[in-house]
């Protein structure tokens, strides 16, 4: 990763607005407009699904037909045409440039911002791989690696044709096809995703990611991710591109599922950076995510995640803590700025004895946006000894912007321990005064108290990707300061 | 018939007995409409998520008192705060009991709303006041529609008033079931000072509906105290609707009590349209059998300097629900707004529920807000030094219990009220501590 200094960071602030948003007229195989079943099933049949695939799709698009668009989130937003979409789209196989000197140096520069390596700028561009600096080869021998422990991680279409028993059994299992409007949608009409199969009792010795494969396997709007850990296993895995990535496809509705079987713990990192759409709130990615865990018994799932993209956030990573002695943990930073709009949060549902969640959410608000926490802390009557904590702090920057907390919390168990707290406030005069004294400029201030602001959720991320989330937070917020 | 058509057809019957020509005729003919557009509230609406009025809705509710009904003071005394000398407004069955109450004139108006809502010499104040701070909800609606009753305070600029009022409703049950609608109007004048006390009680076990509405201003430095005890038999219902509003650097809070009834919805709303205001909602809720308690409060600060301060203490044992829906809005303008809230629960039974959601939403940058809520058990190593020390088990509890409500009541300023309430709860909980908290 290349270095980054104080300097760096000093002329990037100097550059005001940041255009991250690039546009590549290229080919692809694109489907019409609109969605029926016949277009599930040309999708199902260009990945060549078996049938029961097919079914699952149909299935879910039936119960898709008939539903309405969820309003309750605290967003507004201009609804997407479903049926002005087209639902399948792949990039050919053609590298889009041939050097990375074609690649827009607006955009390297960005990935400079971020401290992304030449190789991995080269492959987020679109950039042909020469042999030496072929990643493709890095992700085979990562293969490889991962094979010898019987890990399994490749992409849903491969996993649906290769170990259809797998995904046949757990497919569905935590968010089913009709849970809810984007997951039903998502079930019909799911692109590709990735897979993942951690055996009975192995640590998985490395971060998985799908970093490294979202060019290769083409990920559409549509990601569905399953991963599942068998007993006594354990993997830490990574979601999202650090880099800004400008989708053309406006609207974002993935799916993921984690399963931590007896013993198990699955770690799931997001650092989400979708084009949060121009300064005067045009454009945009709406992020609509249905992600859920169930945890069996002493199992433990752990959500971080770090919101800084997107025009309209909607997503609430949830666990369903099942087993007895099951663990659920939120960690959480989102950043609005802008027009952006988030509601975001979490749900726990204990159901089994001794059950324990924590939440932690930081809510950052700059500019004209707005950013919601909605949480639902829920302790069935037979889980015993259940506790909870929630913290969810607000930080609002500037008088047009706004935060709100709607934390439900149900308990139907005496023995349950909730506690939930809430604080909004702003950054101190008397801070940045502090910091202005020891000749720290305000934006580098802000920055710093920020960054101080979201130390415990920051913590929990993977190192390298904590580094990124945190200069990430620097570029949101710049030119918030009035 | 359900009771909603009932209510639109008596509506036609009743408005024809009432004065037409006045400002509050149009007023009752809007709210109506509303009420009949939007119909009883549902699980469906987020404000309601919570709280069914299915159940209670079935009843075949009597809308009129078809007869007048004497009640003697001896028979009913215990349920006044007799120790202290008050001003009394009495209703029985929704009509005015002059020989119970004890109104007055005298440079205040504690009187009754009929008369505010008939008399030329009131005019102008309804048309100031009546009906401007409730909301256009569909149970506020249906109140205003059928306001004819209840009681009216109006206390000038810089007045004192001595002795608290107290204004208490008693259903008879001489008809199966009874719906009341009672609307009280109080306006406090600046720099004055009241106290108030309000009672809902029913006298045997035939179902009661109570959907009542009040209205408080409190203007330029007033200070209002409102407590409302809640201790109903097991078949009377009511949802309360409080709508205070406020101007600069005037005090109001709200204490409710709730032990009693079958289903109590309070639904408080703050408006703050001042500087420097100060609003305080403290509740305790002590409940068991089926019942079901819901606060649903709103803050809304509107300019900058206000505070507002929120707790509320709940215990819920066999098969009790409770629920706290607090809102605090923070409007953009009002910087420097101090809002805390806060909801602390005791499950005693497996069987009792709770459902919290203490709700932000701020808009200005420059502000202290923070809620805090937790639900729990009584502290067992708490319970393990009383016992050990000779302490039974239920007294032990008790004391428990009291200490974890006692930042509420010690923020009571009626002396005579805290040791009525003391005694309830006592009640409630089955013990004599035989000594006064």
């Amino acid at each position: 990763m290349s270095k980054y200094t104080e300097d760096d960071l000093r002329e990037e602030l100097k550059t005001k607005e940041y255009e991250y948003g690039f546009y590549t007229d290229i080919q692809s195989d694109t489907f019409p407009n609109g969605l029926n079943e016949d277009i599930v099933r040309a999708i199902s049949k260009k990945k060549e699904e078996p049938e029961w695939m097919t079914d699952w799709r149909l299935e879910a698009f039936r119960v898709w037909k008939d539903m309405t668009e969820p309003e309750w989130a605290n967003v507004h937003y201009k609804k997407p045409d479903f049926q002005g979409i087209s639902y399948y789209s792949a990039p050919n196989s053609k590298p889009k440039y041939d050097s990375i000197d074609e690649v827009d140096p607006e955009l390297l520069a960005t990935f400079d911002k971020l401290g992304i390596s030449l190789d991995e700028q080269k492959k987020l561009a679109g950039v042909a791989m020469d042999v030496v600096v072929d990643s493709v080869s890095v992700a085979t021998t990562f293969k490889k690696t991962l094979a010898e422990q019987g890990i399994i991680f490749m992409s849903i279409s491969e996993a649906i044709k290769e170990h259809p028993e797998l995904v046949k059994k757990y497919i569905g299992t935590v968010v089913p096809q009709k849970d809810n409007f984007y997951a039903a949608l998502n079930s019909a009409v799911f692109s590709d995703g990735s897979f993942c199969y951690i055996p009975k009792g192995v640590k998985c010795p490395m971060e998985l990611s799908t970093y490294f494969r979202i060019n290769q396997a083409g990920t559409g709007q549509f990601e569905r991710t399953l991963v599942i850990a068998d007993e006594g296993s354990y993997v830490s895995y990574l979601e999202g591109c650090t880099a800004p990535s400008r989708d053309e496809n406006q609207l974002h509705a993935a799916v993921v599922e984690l399963i931590a079987l007896n013993d198990a713990e699955i770690k799931y990192s997001t650092v989400q950076n979708w084009y949060p759409g121009n300064a005067e709130g045009k454009g945009g990615v709406y992020n609509f995510v249905t992600k859920r865990g169930l945890c069996e018994k002493n199992a433990k799932i752990s959500w971080t995640q770090v919101e800084t993209g997107s025009a309209v956030t909607w997503k609430y990573p949830s666990c369903v803590l099942k087993g007895d002695n099951s663990v659920g943990e939120f960690y959480s930073i989102a950043v609005t700025n802008n027009y952006q709009q988030a509601d975001t949060g979490t749900k726990m549902i204990h159901l089994g004895k001794n059950t324990k969640s924590t939440i932690i959410s930081k809510g950052i608000s700059a500019g004209k946006s707005q950013n919601s926490y909605r949480g639902l802390v829920q302790i069935n009557s037979r889980a015993e000894n259940a506790r909870n904590f929630s913290q969810c702090d607000s930080l609002l920057m500037g008088n047009e912007c706004g935060a709100h907390t709607f934390p439900y919390i149900e308990a139907k168990n005496k023995s349950a321990k909730i506690e939930h707290e809430a604080t909004t406030s702003k950054i101190g005069e008397d801070q940045i005064f502090y910091c202005n004294q020891r000749g720290i400029d305000t934006e580098k201030a802000i920055a710093l108290i920020v960054n101080g602001f979201s130390k415990e959720v920051l913590n929990k991320l993977p190192m390298e990707f904590a580094v990124e989330a945190q200069k990430l937070l620097e570029i949101s917020l710049e030119g918030s300061v009035g | 018939m359900d009771l909603k058509e009932k209510l639109l057809s008596s509506f036609l019957v009743f408005e024809n007995q009432v004065d037409i020509d006045t400002y509050v005729h149009d007023v009752r003919n809007d709210a109506i409409k509303i009420f009949e557009e939007k119909g009883f509230p549902t699980k469906k609406e987020e404000a309601w998520k919570y709280t069914s009025l299915n159940k209670i809705l079935k009843e075949d509710y009597s809308v009129f008192p078809q007869q007048e009904n004497a009640l003697e003071y001896k028979d009913i005394k215990k349920y006044f705060i007799y120790d202290i000398d008050t001003y009394k407004i009495v209703f029985i069955d929704g009509k005015y009991s002059s020989h119970l109450s004890q109104t007055t004139h005298d440079g205040i108006d504690v009187c009754l709303m009929s008369a505010a809502l008939t008399k030329p010499k009131y005019r102008i104040l309804i048309e100031n006041y009546f009906n401007k701070a409730a909301t256009k909800d569909s149970l506020s609606s249906l109140n205003t529609a059928f306001s004819s009753e209840g009681a009216y305070i109006h206390i000038p600029k810089n007045k004192l008033v001595e002795k608290p009022i107290q204004i208490v409703h008693f259903s008879t049950g001489n008809e199966s079931a009874t719906m009341l609608q009672p609307r009280n109007l109080i306006v406090v004048g600046e720099n004055s000072h009241v106290q108030i006390i309000e009672r809902h009680q029913s006298l045997t076990n035939n179902p009661v509906l109570t959907n009542s509405v009040t209205e408080i201003f409190a203007n330029k430095r007033a200070i209002v105290d409102y407590y409302k005890v809640q201790n109903d038999n097991s078949n009377a219902s009511l949802i309360d609707n409080t709508f205070i509003k406020q101007k600069q650097e005037s005090v109001a809070s709200v204490h409710t009590f709730a032990f009693g009834g079958k289903l109590i919805r309070n639904n408080l709303n703050f408006y703050q349209q001042g500087e420097r205001i100060d609003s305080i909602l403290k509740g305790v809720t002590i409940i068991g059998e089926k019942q079901h308690v819901d606060h649903n409060t709103l803050v809304h600060h509107i300019e900058p300097n206000c505070e507002s301060h929120q707790d509320y203490k709940g215990i819920f044992g066999e098969n009790a629900t409770g629920v706290f829906n607090g809102k605090i809005i923070v409007e953009k303008e009002a910087q420097k707004t101090n809002a805390f809230q806060a909801n602390n629960n005791i499950l005693v039974s497996d069987k009792a529920t709770i459902n919290t959601k203490p709700q932000l939403e701020i808009f200005a940058d420059d502000v202290k807000c923070s809620h805090g809520c937790t639900i729990g058990q009584l502290d067992e190593s708490a319970m393990f030094y009383m016992r050990s020390r000779g302490i039974p088990e239920k007294e032990a509890k008790a004391l428990l219990m009291y200490a974890f409500s006692n930042n509420v009541l010690s923020s009571v300023k009626i002396p005579e009220i805290k040791q009525r309430i003391n005694k309830i709860i006592a009640n409630k909980l089955g013990v004599n501590l035989g000594f006064d908290l």
